[in-house]
């Protein structure tokens, strides 16, 4: 896929959202102040992903993981990020699991309507089997 | 109630994947680094504010954030990108003084040496 200038941008809606409600209510935000944040904000994220991704490095993996971005923020001086970093982590594990459970839960109900009740106790040992190899794969994102 | 994160994970990693020495990106340090934007964009604007030297007192300016990348040393990543600004007239006179004080040497790639030169010594605005 190829990339154009504007996919290295973020959202100006969302931008603006966040400063606002980083700022006391009532002040106002200059649109050239709003657009340097924004660039500020994509170079934050590339030098936080060549940050983690040395890290990644020193650790022979070819895959980011989450400590990886943590020993970034705090090598980039953020200790600040780390508290609420990790708090959101685990909310977010939770949820994805959820989802999970929910999406399994999915295809059971779909297999078993198919297919004859003696396949259901096969497509358990496949469900957990699956689940395993998930947990380390990078995932494609749903939005 | 609030999202968890509201910058979209598909464009941060877009912005990720542009880094030619990066692989693979696990879904957690997908959500952390985005997480992590969020948490930075606040901070900078709201440290910027506090400590703007700006003459509004009710707006977050351009230059506030220029002062902020050049003062603070947790955000001096940020002083290329956020340069101060100058007015043109002074930009002038500088280049002119320059170019008396130094007639030696190439004429070559000095255009650009002198424009970032002049922009990194700039008087704020």
């Amino acid at each position: 896929m190829a990339e154009r200038p504007e996919d290295l941008n973020l959202p100006n809606a969302v931008i603006t959202r966040i400063i606002k409600e980083a700022l006391p209510e009532g002040v106002n935000i200059s649109k050239e102040a709003r657009s340097a944040i924004s660039r500020a904000a994509s170079v934050f994220v590339l030098y936080a992903t060549s940050c983690a991704n040395n890290f990644a490095m020193k650790g022979k993996r070819k895959t980011l993981n989450a400590g990886d971005v943590l020993s970034a923020m705090e090598e980039m001086e953020f200790q600040r990020f780390m508290v609420p970093l990790k708090e959101s982590l685990e909310v977010y594990r939770r949820e994805q699991k959820g989802k999970k459970e929910a999406r399994k839960d999915k295809d059971k109900k779909a297999d078993s309507e198919e297919q004859d009740k003696s396949r259901e106790e096969d497509n358990d040992d496949d469900d957990e089997r699956m689940e395993e190899e998930e947990q380390n794969d990078e995932e494609e994102v749903d939005n | 109630e609030p999202r968890l994160v509201s910058l979209p994970l598909s464009r941060i990693r877009v912005i990720m994947k542009s880094s030619p020495e990066v692989s693979s990106i696990n879904q957690d340090a997908l959500f952390l680094t985005a997480k992590a934007t969020e948490l930075f964009v606040q901070y900078l604007a709201s440290y910027s504010y506090k400590h703007g030297r700006g003459k509004e007192k009710n707006a977050l300016t351009y230059t506030d954030l220029s002062h902020t990348a050049e003062e603070c040393e947790t955000f001096q990543f940020l002083a290329d990108i956020l340069p101060k600004k100058i007015l043109a007239s002074k930009y002038l006179k500088m280049l002119e003084k320059e170019k008396q004080d130094g007639e030696v040497g190439d004429d070559n790639d000095e255009e650009e040496e002198d424009e970032d030169k002049a922009v990194g010594d700039s008087v704020g605005s």
